[in-house]
């Protein structure tokens, strides 16, 4: 199916907390439509089709592309479905042991509620050895008992994790046999199948996480399917894994846990995108929520992938993930003077609900977002969102002056500016996390902030870590929608190797590596999205003997001709390149490991030309203008000009201080910086 | 110079960040599990003249967070004692007498210098393997003098003006068991350091030497002032709390730790002069390990105070020399971890009196450093060690934590798939223990069940060094004592317990013997007749509690 297409719509929905996101691209005419409809939680596919609908559809589309965050408020919520495990005998706490850690360095209160209890986790007789040998074979007969008792206690879906399994998985295979001869659904997961890697609390938490996860995700998909087809959809239907790739619903279903940072995945790629076609190849991406600020690197046009994330204290899933790193400092963080006079801001947060004091709905400690508001950054009169009529500024001011002003001898206004300040250094601090503490130089990257409040902040980043320019896209709040009709197929596999490269059996590596391209290929193919073709990346874990983390290597090989041509000189040369990167000291003469094989392949789309998203051609910069206000900036209040940001020919140039309004998000421009609008729409803001 | 507060919340940041990074980077790249894995390991920055605790990092091992100021001290001391210091020079040693806590941790220190002067240290302290002694991994729990538990190093130039000391690291290397793997994570340590004063340079060049010179002086301030206020929250008094040790693996007595708190006009003095004498056997602490211990409790109890030296400004210790809290060279220090969990267990305790209504129960109280070895097929010897969990205590929030790390630790357990392939062992049962866990109105968390089977053709040998054979975690407030620690392994003639309850040498197990581990879990908080039916009925259907238990300590029948 390489290469063809039907020229029919593609739409990408991405469902968020609030709301809905959607946007239709149109290959046959070049052209797009955006759509924002409110969220219903608890009934996601109601947001769905209504934003659907709005767009014409969805018959006649050709394929929807949709980014969730269904399994991850399921895992946040415990709201996933009442889980039976199958484990080796003297196992069944490995879930609910974790690797024996606690929430927090300091402090020792808390507990921890494991996805699935104690009673419905099951041991059977059987042991297998970490060299493979089978110590002790699993019995069928035991196996169809204990899933038998599991659907008695009202279990919904089966994980099955041996210890060892991904030595020899013989023993998983049979049990799983056994119980899919007699579970009533296909939810049975396979810890062999779902993640054959050493370490078994992560194989676990993984298998069981996806278990968990099955039924709500399959439901969730059935109820979206049969409401597509009610409406006459024809075409093809995908989900954004969490590695920044779209899957086919029938492997969402099989491995749910891989949707868990679909909707940011969906982001980080568009942004990817939108950064690359504007001329910058790295970019840090920025998206200020309530609660969190959460960024993300994008390393010569790729995202940055991290080998598993932890969704919550004790739930740890293992499997490539768009890395995000967040910190406590959203525009719902609460600003305060601590007992030592140390202004703190975050990580407490009033969220969306009460939310900031301007908001009006009860709460009384001001937020950063009061603070942007209260600064005259914020329009008070035009709230984004539309759920509220105005913004109580006066209300937001004298809490401000309460809680952070008297207690530092400022007044409000110098206090919102230093709430403003010291927030900015905390989401400078996290863009320094993944730039330079990584090695990255900060004047070779962008700063690209999606969602509706990151561009409030970009400027002030930019100075602050010695950015290139902040890049706002032109639609910063279907940023993830956009990801979901640009991001490409992509299939991961893992599976652990414990060799030596010394004198390693090359030929029985590189057959092994050619099963697993091969294998990823397949799934790639089925999803049946076109592709122009399809790319197969190796990487190996790879560590000194005696390490016990590895470093992630990439093997510059391809599959040609049924081989890789892989050699121990190449994976030598490759290894000792990515540990200098990582810590610059090698250790010569010490031997060499390699760990684990980890195999991506990627179904790479046809290009989607963002010029569709280019201003229109007969807008002008007087259309444009809305006036000016007055807000405050170094401890004066500035005259800032107001533009209708959207309104704004290619080639504008818009000093600041000025503030840029559309729909869905405010763009400050501080005194010293100037803004520009490319030929893709987007604002590119620099130094003056 | 006076800072703005958000200049100086900003620099907060930015240095917390510096020491963060220098963690990550030790982790990462360190050999060791104990390091990489357990993260037994911790750098920060520390003022020129006094080596007090500027800043350090948020991730580094909770013990070291105190201990650190002392060895920069014991640097300090060495340079006007004639070692000299220039521009490039790296200190490394592992005095425990000077520095702190035990003899495998060893601590690089190296001078910041700005135009000339210097500025700061920056120091990086690690877990290595082996470093020599009677048994391997120098938890030697029948020591009787430092020389049996290891080599001791006092401080020593490591670099000089940039110049590695090759005589140095041919010393270190000859005097451990596993050379490439202390080699591996010194090289860790020396990334580490480097990233450190790197980014530091720029932070200075960045922001001016006085700026963030004034920063150190006022977030020590800060700290003080949020200390200060804790203490001014308690009431005014006497708290009086003891805990005691089984033994010192020499002589079968128990060891007192005994504190007197009195909180006194925005001071607090923890006076620890009822406690025992120091003791024959390796579970005695210096006296830098034993303010380092206070900090950490302290920390723990009020976890929003920062991590520096103004901590301890409102605070005074009174420890006498020679008592078990302060021995000098040759007493023996391996253990010292058993000594410190039971400080602060008992600093939890006095506190818990002061403010019943932020009582935290005890946490399970021992590392159970647990060493399996053996000769492989080839003559070369394997040496499985690990620490082992068990249960937190029960608090006015929550019950406790289930299967956690110890207060002085922040480890994660190595997985036991990882520990299978690498060393001739198969464990049998990895499980939480039922009634472990301290009765109560919120439960104590349960300790473990480790059970392990030797596979090893020839002979496995096991030593423990543990606690809590004989003295349980305390509940608080009405709350009962958690489960006692227990450990039993088989020979020819069936399971066997040891004489001095959880410090054993020598055992020998053949293959197909196993050994059973059985952690303490957490005290209970508040009266366990008080504890939700519900919640009762819930433990009792998932193992925690047995019948027996539910009816006698919560009064319920099914």
């Amino acid at each position: 199916m390489s290469g063809e297409t039907k020229g029919g719509p593609i739409v990408g929905v991405d469902v968020g907390g609030t709301f809905t996101d959607l946007f239709l691209f149109d290959p046959a005419k070049g052209t797009f439509r955006t759509e924002k409809v409110p969220s219903n939680r608890g009934d996601e596919a109601v947001g769905f089709m209504s934003g659907l609908r709005k767009l014409g559809g969805p018959a006649g589309f050709e394929a929807i592309v949709h980014g969730t965050t269904v399994g991850t408020n399921a895992l946040l919520e415990r709201k996933g479905c009442k889980l039976g495990i199958i484990t080796t005998a003297g196992f069944r706490d490995v879930l609910e042991m974790r690797r024996r850690d606690r929430r927090h360095t300091w402090g020792l209160w808390g507990d921890f509620l494991p996805v699935t209890e104690r009673d419905m986790r099951l041991e059977v007789a059987e042991r297998v050895l970490a060299d493979g040998t089978i110590h002790t074979a699993v019995q069928a007969e035991e196996v169809a008992a204990v899933a038998r008792e599991l659907l008695a206690r009202g279990a919904e879906a089966c994980a099955i994790i041996f210890i060892n399994s991904y030595a020899n998985a013989a023993n998983e295979r049979a049990a799983a046999a056994a119980v899919r001869a007699i579970w009533p659904n296909p939810h049975v997961s396979v810890s062999s199948e779902i993640l054959p890697e050493i370490r078994e609390f992560e194989r676990a938490s993984t298998t069981a996480l996806n278990a968990y996860l099955q039924p709500v995700v399959a439901s969730y998909l059935g109820k979206l399917e049969s409401a597509l087809s009610e409406d006459g959809f024809g075409g093809r239907f995908h989900i954004v894994q969490s590695n920044g790739g779209i899957m086919s619903t029938a492997t969402a279903r099989s491995v749910p846990v891989r949707t868990a940072l679909s909707g940011p995945a969906a982001g980080v790629i568009a942004a990817a995108a939108i950064a690359k076609a504007a001329g910058f190849e790295n970019a840090i991406t920025c998206d200020l929520g309530g609660t969190s600020f959460d960024v993300s690197l994008v390393s010569r046009g790729r995202m940055e992938l991290a080998a598993q994330a932890t969704i919550d204290f004790g739930l740890v899933i293992r499997s490539p993930m768009i890395e995000i790193t967040t910190i406590g400092a959203g525009g719902g963080s609460i600003a305060h003077v601590d007992r030592g006079g140390l202004l703190q801001v975050g990580p407490e947060s009033a969220g969306s609900r009460p939310g900031p004091v301007c908001y009006g709905q009860g709460n009384t400690r001001p937020t950063l977002t009061d603070a942007n508001v209260v600064l005259g950054r914020i329009n008070a009169d035009r709230p984004i969102g539309g759920a509220l009529a105005r913004l109580d500024v006066e209300g937001a001011k004298a809490a401000i002056a309460e809680h952070v002003g008297n207690p530092l001898g400022l007044d409000a206004m110098q206090a919102a500016e230093a709430i403003v300040r010291l927030a900015n250094a905390k989401m400078a601090g996290a863009i320094r996390l993944v730039s330079i503490e990584r090695g990255h130089d900060p004047q070779k990257f962008v700063a690209l902030p999606f969602g509706g409040g990151g561009a409030l902040h970009v400027g002030a980043l930019i100075k602050e870590v010695g950015l290139r320019a902040a890049l706002v896209p032109r639609f910063p709040g279907v940023t993830s929608a956009i990801g979901c009709v640009i991001a490409d197929v992509r299939h991961d596999q893992v599976r652990t190797l414990n060799l030596n490269l010394d004198g390693i059996d090359a030929a029985a590596l590189d057959t092994r590596m050619v099963e697993e391209a091969t294998a990823a290929r397949a799934v790639v193919d089925g999803a049946g999205l076109p592709v122009t073709r399809t790319e197969i990346r190796f990487e190996l874990d790879m560590h000194y003997a005696g390490q016990t983390h590895t470093v992630g290597v990439p093997i510059p090989v391809h599959v040609i001709d049924g081989t890789t041509g892989v050699s121990e000189a190449i994976i030598r040369t490759a290894f000792e390149a990515a540990y200098q990167t990582a810590f610059s000291r090698l250790l010569p003469g010490l031997p060499i490991r390699i760990v684990s094989l980890r195999t991506a392949a990627i179904g790479v789309r046809p290009d989607f030309d963002l010029k569709a998203l280019a201003p229109p051609k007969d807008a002008t910069v007087e259309g444009a203008a809305r006036g000016v206000r007055q807000v405050w900036f170094d401890g004066a209040w500035h005259t800032a000009q107001v533009w209708s940001r959207l309104d704004l020919p290619e080639g504008a140039l818009v000093h600041g201080p000025a503030i840029l309004e559309q729909g869905d998000a405010t763009v400050v421009v501080d005194p010293d910086l100037v803004a520009r609008v490319d030929g893709y729409g987007n604002l590119i803001i620099e130094r003056e | 110079m006076s800072l703005d507060a958000v200049t100086l919340a900003v620099l907060k940041g930015r240095l917390e960040q510096i020491a963060d990074e220098m963690d990550a980077t030790l982790y990462r790249s360190a050999f060791n599990p104990i390091i990489a894995e357990a993260r037994d390991a911790c750098h920060g920055l520390y003022q020129a003249e006094t080596g007090a605790t500027l800043v350090q990092g948020t991730k580094g091992l909770p013990i070291f967070v105190g201990a650190m100021s002392f060895a920069v001290q014991a640097v300090i001391k060495r340079v006007q004692a004639g070692a000299g210091l220039e521009p490039g020079d790296t200190f490394i040693f592992n005095d425990p007498y000077e520095g702190g806590t035990h003899l495998n941790d060893f601590r690089l220190v190296r001078p910041v210098f700005r135009s000339g002067k210097l500025f700061c240290w920056l120091a990086s302290v690690g877990h290595w393997l082996d470093i020599g002694g009677n048994v391997p991994g120098n938890y030697n729990p029948r020591a009787t003098e430092s020389h049996q538990e290891g080599v001791r190093f006092p401080p020593v130039k490591l670099f000089r003006a940039g110049v590695i000391q090759q005589d140095i690291l041919d010393i270190l290397a000859a005097n451990s068991r596993v050379p490439q793997s202390n080699w591996g994570d010194l090289n860790g340590q020396l990334n580490a350091l480097d990233l450190g004063e790197r980014r530091l340079l720029e932070l200075l060049d960045d922001t001016g030497d006085d700026v963030v010179e004034a920063a150190f002086g006022a977030l020590a301030d800060r700290a003080a002032a949020l200390m200060q206020a804790e203490v001014e929250a308690l009431p005014d008094g006497h708290y009086a709390f003891e805990d005691y040790l089984d033994n010192d693996g020499v002589v079968d007595e128990r060891l007192t730790i005994a504190l007197d708190m009195t909180v006194q006009g925005g001071r607090m003095t923890l006076d620890f002069s009822r406690s025992s004498a120091a003791c024959l056997g390796p579970i005695n602490i210096s006296y830098a390990t034993s303010v380092a211990a206070c900090y950490v409790a302290l920390k723990h109890a009020f976890p929003d105070v920062p991590a520096n030296a103004g901590v301890l400004r409102p605070i005074d210790f009174v420890i006498p020399d020679n008592s078990l809290l302060a021995v000098g060279p040759p007493r023996p220090v391996a253990g010292y971890t058993e000594t410190i969990l039971r400080l602060i267990g008992v600093i939890f305790g006095a506190l818990g009196k002061a403010m019943p209504d932020r009582a935290t129960a005890a946490p399970f109280g021992t590392i159970n450093a647990l060493s399996l070895s053996g000769q492989k097929q080839d003559g070369t010897r394997w040496v499985m060690f690990s620490f082992f969990g068990g249960g937190l205590g029960g608090n006015p929030e929550t019950d406790g934590l289930h299967h956690a790390n110890n207060p002085i630790s922040t480890a994660t357990i190595p997985p036991a798939e990882i520990m299978e392939a690498a060393y001739p062992v198969m464990f049998t049962q990895w499980a939480l223990r039922p009634d472990s866990g301290g009765a109560g109105l919120h439960r104590g968390g349960v300790g473990a069940v480790y059970e392990i089977e030797a596979l090893s053709p020839g002979t496995t040998e096991v030593a423990l060094l543990g606690e809590r054979g004989r003295y349980a975690p305390f509940g608080v407030t009405g709350g009962s004592e958690g489960a006692l620690n227990r450990f039993t392994w088989q020979d020819g003639t069936g399971w066997q317990t040891p004489p001095m309850a959880s410090k054993i040498v020598g055992v020998k197990l053949q293959k197909g013997q196993r050994l059973r581990l059985e952690s303490p879990g957490g005290g209970g908080w508040g009266d366990p007749k008080q504890r939700a039916r519900e919640d009762v009925a819930r433990d009792l259907r998932l193992g925690f509690v047995t019948a027996e238990v539910a009816k006698r300590e919560y009064g319920y029948e099914a």
